[in-house]
């Protein structure tokens, strides 16, 4: 069946930071470029959750008058605090001591699903055409192999894959460069990083799980402006990850937590741990009072500089989140994701105007502070593969005494997905039950997210082999997905002493965790139809 | 024929529904907001009798501020011809907004006026029927199936007892049920046509309706929380809590 194709100079899959900012720039660059951006979410923001502490540098170059132009960049970091805790205690670590990436006094809390808003408006106030609901579903390519463009999803296809009364078919939306900024993990991403092997040569990519709650707590718990991380407990030495508290406008604070994706216990439960780190004394004593109002989740990118694979092929780029541009030790990718987003706009002008390889991407980007940040950033991350003590000793030697200048790089040595342990090697772990006013339970926390899917459509998380889950992962690893998701997703049931693997599928937040950790790549996430997903808000 | 429908800017049905601190009503910043469901179904509805070659135009209005432009642009992608947004400051009670609607009919003359049988934020269901006695025209509520006669209306209303079928004369107002119909999917086309597509700005004040509140709002607050359900060991400890705690046999 034949569908309508739309004709764009550069089509830009997602409306995140990365995004937005090339549309931004190309428009600023060349009023006279066509551009569209693609966006699954049911309206711009609406699928972005960030901590969000936010580096303005980025910004300053796309839009030098961002103040004037009633950005929702507003609290100034006042203060900052890092604190290692241990069961019951917390230890104070001076800030002084900490390296200077990992400082914030020029930064601001930001939501960054706000800022992408206002990022939307200020691209079609430049004559950006934003498709809200759309999902870009399949790459299409041309004969010779390169990137054609993107077709959306169709919609109206009932859960045997039939057409409903309402279906209507997907457009084909063709580019002279097609812009993949879908975040972490992009399913489209994945497949042109498989299909141009864009990761040869480059150690496997890391990833994390962050949470994220917002929380209005009692006015005299509330610092406007405060910084706060923390490492250590509930994790042990062996388990990448720490919380972050940013005391928000509104007497509101963003409180989250983010687990590196190589840990090795299937028994852990990263939700489980997220809760469980709020009943600490230091924390509670914050929240206590308090009312959680949103909740959300998404993985997020950490391998950095020896993991970011090469970021242009012919007819498109792959950007930001979706390449990995994040600063691990920074805890920051919005300003970085931007980054690469501005760059890409250049190289795409002269692509377009001047006929120039789309490689001098590659040439721009090195040439930019972006891969200078990236440079010195990256052996912190892999440091932590030897435990949380050595990894700090390490990353102060790394980045206090040497800015990130050692004469060596350290490697990234297993995919995510690699790193489990067998369920009986492992110890278990016992989670407290929900208090129901500190901790909750995942069903009353996806309720928070608004995440919805229309029925009767097809389950968009594929299992390669669906006797897998429990043939295999559930001997083996205690079927891991019953945990890792964030959303209560996965469930394995018994009747009649039969197990059964169930795919909550209209539960899911579009975090892809399971396309990420599952043991043997099973699960692929793909696009469900437009608009479903959470409804965040001011994440 | 020219139908007028009338669609309005709620907050999304998906998003869970906060009251704020003081009481005085609920969240709406950073909230997701969305056509009101059952005002689809109207459009949807006009739209399929304009397809089916018995209306000429389909018109669609809104009151309220200046966002709610969004709504009247999403009725546009799924195939209404043009909007009219009357612009409103605050909050406007069903009987302002039937005011306005009144005027605008007064200017536009349609034959039939279609709208949700209520909407899902105030859950007043009052606009259709005030309308219909301020223009005194017939109603027909809560419209499950409709079908277009010479010069009337075949309608059949969702109500308690079943299922009704009245038959009123043109021009009538009609309030729409979910079960209407399944409202369409706006495609990427269409979508960029309806942005060529006029709508027309009017203040409410130049139509010289009063949307004043009459209603003075005391106080919003959340429903109790449920308490949490506790097991019983026997059907008689079931019968005898049902009794004498619960109260309700």
């Amino acid at each position: 069946m034949s569908r309508e194709t739309m004709e764009y100079d550069v089509v830009i899959v997602g409306g995140g930071p990365s995004g937005l900012s090339t549309a931004i720039k190309l428009k600023q660059l060349n009023s006279n470029l066509n551009v569209c951006i693609l966006e699954k979410a049911s309206e711009i923001g609406a699928h972005i959750l960030s901590g969000n502490v936010f580096e303005t540098r980025a910004l300053d170059e796309l839009l030098p008058n961002w103040k004037d132009l009633n950005s929702p960049i507003k609290t100034k970091v006042s203060k900052e605090k890092f604190l290692f805790l241990g069961k019951k205690r917390s230890l104070s670590w001076p800030t002084w001591l900490l390296p200077s990436v990992q400082q914030n006094h020029k930064n601001y809390i930001i939501s960054l699903a706000n800022l992408c808003r206002w990022l939307g408006e200020q691209a079609e106030a430049l004559g950006v055409e934003i498709f809200p609901g759309f999902p870009a579903s399949e790459v299409l390519y041309n004969n010779d192999g390169s990137v054609k463009g993107v077709a959306t999803q169709d919609m109206g296809i009932d859960k045997n894959g039939d057409k409903k009364d309402s279906f209507e078919p997907g457009i084909e939306l063709l580019g002279k460069v097609t812009v993949f900024a879908e975040g972490c993990r992009g399913h489209l991403g994945k497949e042109l990083i498989h299909k141009f092997d864009l990761s040869k040569g480059k150690d496997p990519q890391q990833y994390g799980i962050g949470f994220k709650e917002i929380w209005e707590i009692d006015e005299k718990n509330h610092e406007e402006g405060l910084v706060m991380h923390t490492a250590g407990w509930p994790l042990d030495n062996n388990t990448y990850g720490g919380s972050f508290m940013y005391h928000a406008e509104n007497k509101q604070i963003f409180l989250g937590y983010v687990i590196g994706l190589d840990y090795k216990n299937p028994h852990l439960s990263p939700f489980d741990e997220f809760q469980r780190f709020k009943t600490h004394p230091a924390i509670k004593k914050i929240i206590e009072g308090g009312k959680r109002i949103s909740y959300g989740a998404r993985a997020l990118i950490e391998g950095g500089f020896q993991s970011l694979p090469r970021m242009f092929m012919p007819g498109a780029l792959l950007i930001g989140c979706d390449a990995g541009t994040l600063n691990m030790p920074k805890i920051k990718g919005s300003h970085t994701a931007m980054k690469s987003g501005i760059i890409a706009a250049e190289a795409i002008n002269e692509h377009v105007t001047e006929n120039k390889d789309l490689s001098i991407f590659e040439e721009k980007l090195q040439k930019s502070w972006l891969y200078e940040e990236l440079y010195k950033a990256r052996n912190v991350k892999p440091s932590f593969s030897w435990g949380l003590i050595l990894g700090i000793i390490f990353t102060g030697i790394d980045q206090i005494l040497f800015r990130g200048k050692l004469p060596f790089t350290l490697k990234h040595k297993h995919a995510d997905h690699e790193t489990l342990k067998s369920a009986e090697e492992m110890p278990r772990i016992d989670y407290p039950k929900p208090d129901n006013v500190i901790t909750f339970d995942k069903t009353s926390s996806v309720y928070l997210t608004g995440t919805n899917h229309v029925d009767n459509q097809p389950v968009h998380l594929k299992l390669k082999d669906p006797n897998l889950p429990i043939n295999y992962n559930l001997k083996k690893f205690d079927e891991p997905a019953q945990r890792y998701c964030p959303a209560g997703v996965y469930e394995v049931q018994k009747e009649n002493e039969i197990y059964k693997f169930v795919i909550n599928s209209q539960n899911c937040i579009h975090c892809k965790t399971c396309d990420i950790k599952e043991p043997s790549q099973n699960i692929t996430w793909v696009t469900p139809e437009g608009g479903g997903g959470p409804k965040y808000g001011n994440m | 024929m020219k139908i007028l429908v009338a669609v309005k800017r709620v907050i999304d049905y998906n998003v869970q529904i906060r009251v704020k601190d003081d009481g005085s009503g609920v969240v709406t910043d950073n909230v997701k907001m969305s056509t009101n469901p059952p005002d689809d179904n109207a459009i949807e509805e006009a739209v399929k009798i304009k397809e089916a070659g018995k209306a000429n135009e389909v018109v669609a209005v809104t009151v309220g501020d200046d966002k709610a432009q969004e709504t009247v642009r999403k009725a546009l992608a799924v195939g209404a011809d043009r909007g009219i947004l009357v612009k409103v400051d605050g909050t406007v009670e069903p009987l302002a907004v039937s005011k306005v609607l009144q005027k605008i009919v007064e200017k536009e003359k349609p034959d039939l006026v279609f709208m949700g049988k209520q909407a899902i934020d105030d859950d007043c269901n009052q606009t259709g029927q005030m309308l219909a006695a301020l223009l005194n025209w017939p109603q027909a509520t809560f419209a499950s199936k409709i079908e277009m006669k010479e010069k009337s209306l075949e309608v059949t209303r969702e109500i308690d007892e079943g299922l009704e079928t009245i038959e009123v004369n043109v021009p009538a107002i009609v309030t729409c049920d979910l079960r209407l119909n399944e409202p369409r999917y706006a495609s990427l086309p269409n979508i960029m046509k309806a942005k060529k597509k006029p709508i027309e700005q009017i203040n409410a004040s130049d139509l010289g309706v009063d949307v004043k509140p009459r209603i003075e709002q005391i106080k919003v607050e959340e429903p109790p929380k449920r308490k949490a359900g506790i097991k019983v060991a026997s059907v008689e400890e079931l019968v005898q809590k049902l009794k004498n705690e619960a109260k309700v046999i």
